[in-house]
């Protein structure tokens, strides 16, 4: 073996070397996570109300709040993300309007969440005087999903072969009749698994909501639907702690005595929630598309 | 009559035609929003942030090279006491210190994936990555605290809390990011650089490191960038590990804070339009330009080493 031989060699071995180091160190993360949090998680825990003095809390309401959050504000940035993508992959042209608007949502992806979240307390909070709510929270996850759900979007409209549109237009159907009725549905797959992979991200957000859905989580009459009532679960207009929120709080300034294995709790509940959107994105995209193409 | 009538009919617009005329406005409108956001926030962030400057009378040079920073009382030599110096050198602190010691493992890592072992790259690694790109801050931050406080605090002495807790726990969380980045790169590297440069004789190693990392430096170094502005934005993880003492950092294990990091203790506790909140708006100026900054970083380099196919 000559010198060339050997360095190549050991430059490999090297390699191997950081990239075992690399897996070891996520691995002692995800194994963290949940050797530590999942002991913590019961039925108990997951339902019922934190406690701010006592030990035996749980983050039923975080819970239901992050979920809660999260489909409003995908009900919210999902006709808007759809729309703006649809112009940007099928109707705009190459100029430089096109390449502002581009660069102009490469901005808003990069902004970091706390800007996001001090704009929304800005102009939701204090502007429009809707409070510490569940619905400047929703909106300002709004602004802070759009430009990755309009990519996403972009991307899988971008995939659907040219050959299903010239279809379209060849049978007389005009270009957003083809869009709507031929683009959007094969490229279906794609948005369903854009949509979850983004709430993922959604989900986990905490900077952005921190003064804006609030940092407090009032008790709820679970019984009570009626979204007009201020302790219903439905009300747009009450604070709202989530999840992430919740982990932050309490270890920046809880006082619980069971502190520790409440917050690791949460984010082992946070990170298998994650998990689940990551799994079940691939999972549900492909069945929508077998379903829909029937390739098996 | 008839005739007029139809003609009439024939000059509008059809049903189809009108049809397609909304939607297309609509799917404009949609994108046109997103542009208004993106206008709003830096128009607001830019008027709130400047408000220090113009309307409370902090001169520029204060803000960006004084060290006592406790908005809305002097400093002892009578200037007002808004110097952000210490929140910029600890912002940029953790993300040069974060990017220095993630790239090399970053690359090595992806180099592994795509070069060495696909197989177990896109088996393993590629789904571990993924879900860690995706794990919240928080929960990033809270195992800063439980893990590396502690282990800084008995290894390096100090409280735990400083420039090093917050390096340590950016690292990993922007190793995921660089690390899936740099592998699209490589993988953006076209197969037949790496068969001439075998045909020619090179080990695999000169192939890899003269050839594929050369191919590949403009998308590696987008990778840096983007996780560097991504540590730079980066609030509550660093915020829970970092001390928050508006002080200038002695050294890497003593309590400092970050642009952020003062952002998200103290937005909550100033009241609208005062000067402290009026210099908290400030930072949060500071951050948008440098985010603006890094993403105009990214466009040269994509500019300048976009793969000619």
């Amino acid at each position: 073996m000559n010198r060339t031989q050997k360095q190549s060699r050991f430059a490999i071995a090297c390699l191997k070397m950081v990239a075992g180091f690399v897996v070891l160190i996520l691995a002692f993360l995800i194994g963290y996570i949940f050797i530590t949090g999942l002991p913590n998680v019961s039925w108990h825990f997951l339902t019922s109300p934190a406690k701010a003095f006592n030990a035996g809390g749980g983050i039923g309401i975080q819970l239901f709040n992050s979920f809660y959050l999260l489909v409003l504000a995908m009900l919210i940035s999902l006709p808007i993300a759809l729309g703006a993508a649809i112009y940007l992959n099928e109707y705009a042209k190459d100029n430089w309007f096109t390449s502002t608007i581009k660069t102009a949502i490469e901005i808003l992806s990069s902004l970091p969440s706390v800007v996001v979240g001090l704009f929304g307390f800005l102009l939701f909070v204090v502007q429009f005087n809707y409070g510490f709510s569940i619905i400047s929270g929703a909106l300002t996850l709004t602004i802070f999903n759009l430009p990755l759900l309009t990519r996403n979007i972009e991307d899988s409209l971008a995939n659907v072969s040219d050959d299903q549109r010239q279809g379209g237009l060849g049978l007389g159907l005009s270009k957003y009749e083809t869009i709507i009725h031929i683009v959007v549905p094969a490229s279906l797959p794609g948005i369903i698994s854009g949509i979850i992979l983004c709430s993922g991200r959604v989900f986990g957000e905490a900077a952005a909501l921190i003064y804006t859905a609030g940092q407090s989580a009032p008790a709820l009459n679970f019984a009570d639907w009626n979204p007009f009532n201020i302790d219903s679960p439905l009300s747009p207009l009450r604070p709202a702690e989530t999840l992430a929120v919740h982990i932050w709080k309490i270890n920046s300034e809880g006082i619980m005595p069971d502190l520790t294995q409440v917050s690791s709790g949460a984010a082992a509940v946070l990170v298998l929630a994650i998990l689940i959107f990551n799994l079940s994105a691939r999972f549900i995209g492909r069945k929508v598309f077998e379903r829909m193409t029937s390739v098996k | 009559m008839q005739n007029q009538k139809l003609a009439k009919q024939l000059m509008k617009k059809s049903k189809t035609a009108r049809y397609e005329r909304f939607g297309r406005l609509l799917s404009l409108s949609a994108l046109l929003l997103i542009m208004a956001i993106v206008l709003g926030i830096i128009v607001f962030v830019a008027s709130k942030g400047l408000a220090t400057f113009f309307k409370d009378g902090v001169s520029v040079k204060d803000f960006f090279t004084g060290t006592l920073w406790n908005p809305g009382t002097k400093t002892p030599s009578g200037h007002q006491a808004v110097g952000a110096l210490p929140m910029i050198v600890g912002s940029f602190l953790v993300t040069i210190l974060a990017a220095l010691l993630s790239t090399p493992f970053a690359i090595g890592t992806a180099v592994y994936m795509t070069e060495i072992s696909p197989k177990r790259g896109a088996k393993i690694l590629q789904p571990v990555t993924e879900l860690l790109v995706g794990i919240p801050s928080v929960v990033y931050g809270f195992i800063g605290l439980s893990v590396v406080v502690p282990f800084v605090r008995n290894t390096f002495g100090g409280s735990g809390f400083g420039i090093l807790s917050g390096t340590f726990v950016l690292f990993v969380m922007i190793l995921p990011t660089i690390v899936s980045m740099t592998v699209d790169a490589l993988k953006g590297v076209p197969q037949f650089y790496r068969q001439a440069s075998l045909a020619l004789g090179a080990t695999k190693w000169q192939t890899i490191w003269k050839v594929v990392l050369r191919a590949a430096t403009p998308g590696i170094l987008t990778a840096v960038v983007f996780g560097m502005a991504r540590a730079f934005g980066e609030a509550l993880a660093v915020q829970m590990v970092i001390g928050n003492a508006a002080l200038m950092p002695q050294n890497l294990t003593s309590p400092a804070s970050t642009l952020t990091s003062v952002l998200t203790a103290g937005m909550g506790n100033t009241v609208m339009g005062s000067m402290q909140n009026d210099a908290l708006w400030s930072l949060a100026l500071v951050l948008l330009v440098m985010s603006l900054f890094f993403n105009l970083v990214v466009h040269m380099i994509g500019r300048k080493g976009a793969f000619k196919k």
